[in-house]
């Protein structure tokens, strides 16, 4: 084919794929349903395999359809789906806009020691010691975090602009939503991967694609054998060089007639501008050229640049939250003493939770309640930047169930509301003495209230006041206790983890003795 | 007379040195904002409908008219506080929220707000509760209440721990405000009505908690801008494992509903609706020696009504 048709409809549908992405991530009012989520990650390479080695199903099935997409059509996964790859076309493209005259790539070698020592060492660490290297390179969860991280914030800012002009005239009809940051530690990954894919991207195209994403070197082997492919009609060409200024991956060494499949994204660009109708897409005719074997050319300085510009960046960002914590008059004593963080509904165990995620960030974006934050230190090394309860920000809505319906690795395995409602992900510890009632000998019952199972619920204590009492039995470990315990700076009541989930007993059911009046009693 | 005599009555109940300084702004509200017209300070009724008991109760307080001037703004207050179904009795009635919201329109308010701040999610508990969608219908504006910028700091004259509490702003702009509480058993102050229904207008409720609940309640009691009207929802009533409930179990339907502009005298006689004496509720007799109201029910003026 040489029509510039497969151009427009690459343009149409990566459009189509990155605006529905955006939304996912972005959609802070929860308007997108699980479902429809599930049907757009269910084609995302490395969550669909890492589904498919936990579930050991053929409905998780995605990376088995890009496989043999890949062995048809090429890299098309990486032009049409990957969102991280639609993502930095645009970055191009603004990048072209804005240094005004005709953006000029040009014939480079490929840099093949760096990319595949890449795949082999992503490989090798994630076969023998875990997840650390795909949840630091897969791009979807790159893309994930970018939009959790930047892209959402961006969006509620924008929300709460519109908000406070609406306000201005009384009207109401757009909330405005808190914005709230995160550790700030847990921005460091994220930061260094923005500004590095970022600047790569409006400067150099699709290098990153081809020089560091383990996904793109690995479906570019594919690649090598795939039946349709970008081909170059020797008797037509005149060797004018517009295809290589304008190839995205830098990949067509025009004087050679010969395209490098292992770094061609099938963007169709080529087909487009060549004036000789000279480049097509369809079937190999054999005498397949063989790729020379180059060194990797030294941007070890412009990295080393991006880890500067990092630290100046990190400084800059700042915690948004605010100390809104309430103020008792007495410092509470007792360090909550916590064995085990607390993972999210669905995770099962600390162990294969922390195997199985690649912190992409969707549950954290998703979560109505905010309570998922990244984990810094609370798991170790390999649970950086993986989804964390955290009850001193918020706590876990008792009629959700969002988070286990979203995850696209599996790490989090669905969960009906029923049975999420009867996962112990973590026990209630109270602490009396930093309690209000004993310390400031005032009622309080913020604990209590909030308990959706009375697992915390108040015994007489001195005088007129009641005190907290707990039943770990019942407890489903939501931390709303915790996140309504008003002392400072330890909380009177925590909850810690489960390292592996358990069932919680459901509360007792018992009629009440007080009866429908007849009269009234005053 | 009554009144001269319920205020006497008051007095005579012992109050606080430092209460008399309240009692300022109480006289202020019997004033400014009871109309003349009330017989009553306090009427029950039993055995209908939320629906019909409010129409019927309203009647005999003067109509919503007598509370509500035209072209005026007015705040209904629903407790709106748990993600759970009806039912369940954890959020008022959404019927009894859409009818006087209705009230509210024929006497010819210009706008009727409806907000709380929830201790759930606030998106699901509005759409839960089933009150969003029942006070929408009839014409009101649901409005969010999940934001500090929607709160504006104010001082309480007089009050011993709450001396200052941010409100949400729309009480500040309100011409009218109507409390709309639902009794319920409540884990530590026993009972949740009138009084602990402010806690939803409020943005930092842990404040309260952390500084002697029942002070703050009653303090509360002591900011100018008090409501003119409270309904309490006995319905159906949570008579334990309050304020959120765990199963229908918690739940007697008691089919009453208690209308005064007295929130003390509410405050009492819904506890007795619980089988509780309203001294036992400590913030009760704070309220009613600060002079907020009046918790001796033998000398109100009570209307009862059975249908």
């Amino acid at each position: 084919m040489t029509s510039s048709f497969l151009r427009k409809f690459r343009i149409l549908f990566s459009a189509l794929i990155l605006i529905c992405f955006i939304i996912v991530f972005a959609d802070f009012k929860s308007l997108v349903p699980a479902k429809y989520i599930d049907y757009l990650l269910i084609p995302q390479f490395v969550p669909s395999i890492l589904s498919f080695v936990s579930l050991k199903s053929l409905a998780a099935s995605g990376f088995i359809f890009v496989l043999l997409l890949t062995l048809l059509t090429g890299r098309t996964y990486c032009s049409f789906l990957c969102p991280l790859g639609i993502g930095q076309d645009l970055f191009s493209r603004i990048g072209g806009r804005i240094r005004k005259k005709f953006r000029r790539y040009g014939y480079k070698k490929p840099h093949t020691i760096l990319r595949y020592s890449i795949l082999a060492v992503t490989l090798a660490v994630t076969l023998i010691w875990g997840i650390y290297m795909l949840t630091l390179l897969d791009p979807y969860s790159i893309f994930g975090r970018f939009m959790t991280y930047f892209g959402k914030p961006a969006v509620l800012g924008l929300n709460n602009f519109v908000s406070g002009i609406f306000g201005k005239f009384g009207n109401y009809s757009v909330p405005h939503v808190p914005v709230r940051g995160f550790q700030l530690a847990a921005y460091t990954i994220p930061v260094f991967f923005f500004l590095l894919v970022g600047t790569l991207s409006f400067i150099k195209g699709r290098l990153y694609c081809n020089m560091v994403c383990p996904v793109g070197t690995f479906l570019g082997l594919i690649s090598k054998v795939s039946l349709l492919r970008i081909k170059i009609n020797e008797k037509t060409c005149t060797r004018c060089g517009r295809c290589a200024v304008r190839c995205k991956s830098s990949c067509i060494d025009f004087l050679h007639y010969d395209v490098d499949v292992t770094r061609c994204v099938d963007c169709f660009n080529c087909i487009q501008i060549c004036p000789e109708k000279a480049i097509s897409y369809g079937v190999l005719n054999a005498n397949n050229q063989s790729e020379p074997v180059t060194e990797d050319a030294g941007k070890r300085k412009f990295i080393s640049q991006v880890i500067l510009l990092l630290f100046g960046f990190s400084r800059l960002a700042k915690s948004q939250d605010k100390e809104t914590a309430p103020h008792p008059s007495k410092m509470s004593t007792v360090k909550e003493n916590k064995t085990y963080p607390v993972c999210p509904p669905g995770a099962g165990s600390l162990e294969s939770f922390n195997k199985k995620c690649t912190a992409c960030s969707l549950c954290i974006t998703a979560c109505p309640n905010h309570v998922l934050q990244p984990a810094v230190k609370e798991y170790g090394l390999i649970g950086f930047m993986q989804p964390v309860m955290d009850y001193h920000k918020s706590f876990c809505t008792y009629n959700c169930n969002v988070c286990t319906e979203v995850c696209p690795t599996d790490a989090l395995k669905p969960l009906l509301l029923d049975a999420k409602k009867l996962t112990q992900i973590g026990k209630v510890v109270f602490i009396k003495d930093n309690c209000i009632v004993k310390t400031e000998k005032t009622a309080c019952g913020a604990c209590s209230e909030s308990c959706p199972t009375k697992a915390v619920y108040m015994v007489p204590y001195e005088g007129n006041l009641v005190i907290p009492e707990t039943n770990q039995d019942i407890c489903i470990g939501c931390g709303h206790c915790e996140y309504a315990c008003p002392t400072k700076p330890y909380k009177a009541i925590f909850v810690d983890g489960n390292p592996v989930h358990a069932a919680a007993k459901k509360p007792e059911v018992k009629e009440s003795e007080i009866t429908s009046p007849t009269e009234f009693p005053f | 007379m009554r009144r001269r005599e319920f205020f006497r009555k008051s007095i005579g109940a012992g109050m606080a040195a430092g209460a008399a300084l309240s009692f300022g702004s109480y006289g202020k509200l019997l004033g400014s904002e009871t109309p003349a017209s009330a017989k009553y300070d306090l009427v029950a009724i039993m055995g209908g409908t939320p629906e019909a008991m409010f129409d019927l109760g309203i009647q005999e307080l003067g109509g919503m008219e007598a509370f509500v001037k035209k072209g005026q703004k007015v705040i209904v207050k629903p407790n709106i506080g748990w993600d759970v179904v009806p039912e369940l009795a954890a959020n008022t009635n959404p019927g009894l929220v859409k009818r006087i919201v209705e009230h509210c329109f024929k006497a010819g308010a210009k706008e009727v707000y409806v907000f709380d701040h929830t201790c759930d999610n606030w998106v699901n508990t509005y759409k839960n509760s089933g009150i969003e969608k029942a006070a929408k219908s009839a014409g009101a504006k649901v409005v969010p209440a999940n934001s500090e910028n929607y709160y504006q700091a104010v001082s309480i004259p007089g009050a011993v721990k709450l001396k200052s509490v941010k409100v949400h702003q729309l009480l500040l702009e309100a011409d009218v405000f109507i409390n709309v509480p639902i009794l319920k058993d409540h884990n530590s102050t026993r009972m949740t009505c009138c009084l602990k229904n402010m806690m939803g207008v409020v943005w930092d409720r842990g404040y309260w908690h952390a500084n002697n609940l029942h002070q703050c309640i009653a303090d509360y009691g002591l900011y100018e801008k008090k409501p003119s009207l409270n309904i309490v929802d006995c319905y159906n009533v949570m008579v334990k494992h309050g304020p959120q409930g765990v199963s229908k179990e918690d739940v007697v339907q008691m089919k009453s509903q208690i209308i005064t502009t007295d929130w003390v005298a509410g405050d009492a006689a819904a506890a007795r609706m619980l089988g509780v004496e309203p001294e036992r509720i400590d913030y009760i007799p704070i309220a009613h020696k600060m002079g907020l109201g009046n918790m001796m029910l033998d000398t109100l003026n009570i209307k009862r009504i059975k249908m």
